[in-house]
């Protein structure tokens, strides 16, 4: 690849990232079900901050000295954001910030998190307060 | 007899070729030195561990895999779009989220995982529960008029395709 | 040229990012969101980082990028267990 095509895909990847890492965070902002804030951080940040990593890897290819464990930091990033959003939103049904009551299971009896709701104590009940 | 010394050297072969090409990275330039300790390190750690984690995760097909990932890369770029239109160009009001109700078929851990994981990752989708026994999977939609639409979409699409790399 | 344009412009969208997430972390209202601007706020930290070798042209803030992008992660899950079960560690 010429050097001048390499340097265009390393600037639109950076703009792009960018472009996606704002998008992320207007979202987190602007939308206004907490349930709905969820969507926009996991998705929109996560590709912004790869697309970003993979222009980091371009440039180091393109001055001369490659590089590549950035792929690590993208892999990384894209195994554990549904893991951090799984958990967040396993945070709103558990604080009662959901809009809309959840369905009945397709299933089996009951959502795991309203299990724990009814059986145990609630844990930290001064957080419950705004619910 | 052989087989099973060899399941006792690797108890975890796909761990083993996870860390050996993780030590790759992470030394970030290809020598023959760090290809060798990589190796001796995915030798050793699955060997040393193995007693904290006895089952083994069935991956029947584990080839598959690298179509399935291809698909998801481009559903993950297509949705993002799609999400940022809805975020950026959509008024509070016209967005209606829903909660979408997905019986699973799937029965191993690991591919529901991959399932939840991949659903969170694709169009405006989040897996936010799963039922008590493992049997149903809630999912938050940012905007959907059809439920059902997505949840037959999501069956189709993913879940065939996991239920053929995991069972 | 072009590479210099794209960086400037990259930095003042992820700094932009930042300032709103932070908005959120303040604004709240419930701890679900204030966990997520954090989280977010992580990962907008790793890219942050990530710009700043680029500029430089150096190698030297990978592991800087690669531990954020750890810590935030397990702080996350963390701080959600510690809401969800009162303890993080049974």
């Amino acid at each position: 690849m010429s050097p001048e095509i390499l340097d265009i895909v390393i600037a639109a990847a950076l703009v792009i990232g960018g472009l996606f890492t704002l998008v992320g965070s207007i979202g987190l902002l602007k939308l206004k079900a907490p349930m709905a804030r969820l969507h926009a951080p996991t998705k929109a940040s996560t590709l912004g901050v790869g697309s970003i990593l993979l222009a980091s890897v371009l440039f180091a290819y393109a001055s001369g000295a490659p590089s590549y464990h950035e792929l690590l930091i993208i892999a990384f990033l894209f195994m554990t954001a549904p893991v951090s959003a799984y958990f967040i939103g396993k945070v709103h049904i558990h604080l009662g910030q959901n809009r809309k009551p959840l369905p009945k299971p397709a299933r089996d009896r009951i959502w795991a998190t309203q299990a724990k709701h009814e059986e145990d104590t609630p844990s930290v009940p001064e957080m419950k307060a705004d619910a | 007899m052989a087989t099973r010394f060899i399941q006792r050297l690797f108890p975890h072969p796909l761990l083993s070729v996870a860390l050996v090409i993780i030590w790759q990275l992470l030394a970030n330039q290809p020598s023959i030195n760090s290809l060798v300790f990589g190796i001796i390190l995915g030798v050793l750690l699955p060997f040393a561990t193995a007693a904290y984690w006895p089952n083994r995760p069935q991956v029947t097909r584990p080839w598959k895999l690298i179509p399935y990932g291809l698909l998801v890369a481009w559903d993950i770029i297509t949705a993002n779009v799609t999400v940022a239109m809805i975020v950026l160009f959509k008024p509070n009001r016209n967005i209606h989220s829903a909660w979408v109700n997905i019986p699973l078929d799937i029965r191993t851990p690991e591919a529901i995982t991959a399932l939840a994981g991949t659903i969170t990752l694709t169009p405006g989708t989040v897996s936010v529960d799963l039922s008590d026994e493992g049997h149903a999977l809630l999912v938050h939609a940012l905007h959907a008029d059809d439920p059902e639409a997505v949840a037959r979409k999501i069956k189709h699409r993913y879940e065939r395709r996991l239920k053929e790399i995991f069972e | 040229m072009i590479v210099t344009y794209a960086l400037i412009f990259a930095f003042a969208a992820v700094s932009l990012s930042l300032l709103l997430t932070m908005v959120r972390l303040v604004k709240g209202p419930n701890t679900g969101d204030r966990i997520l601007a954090l989280d977010t706020l992580s990962i907008n930290a790793v890219a942050l980082i990530i710009l700043v070798g680029i500029a430089g042209a150096t190698q030297i803030y990978f592991e800087a990028a690669m531990i954020i992008a750890m810590l935030g992660f397990v702080s996350t899950v963390a701080v959600a267990r510690f809401v969800l079960r009162g303890d993080i560690i049974e």
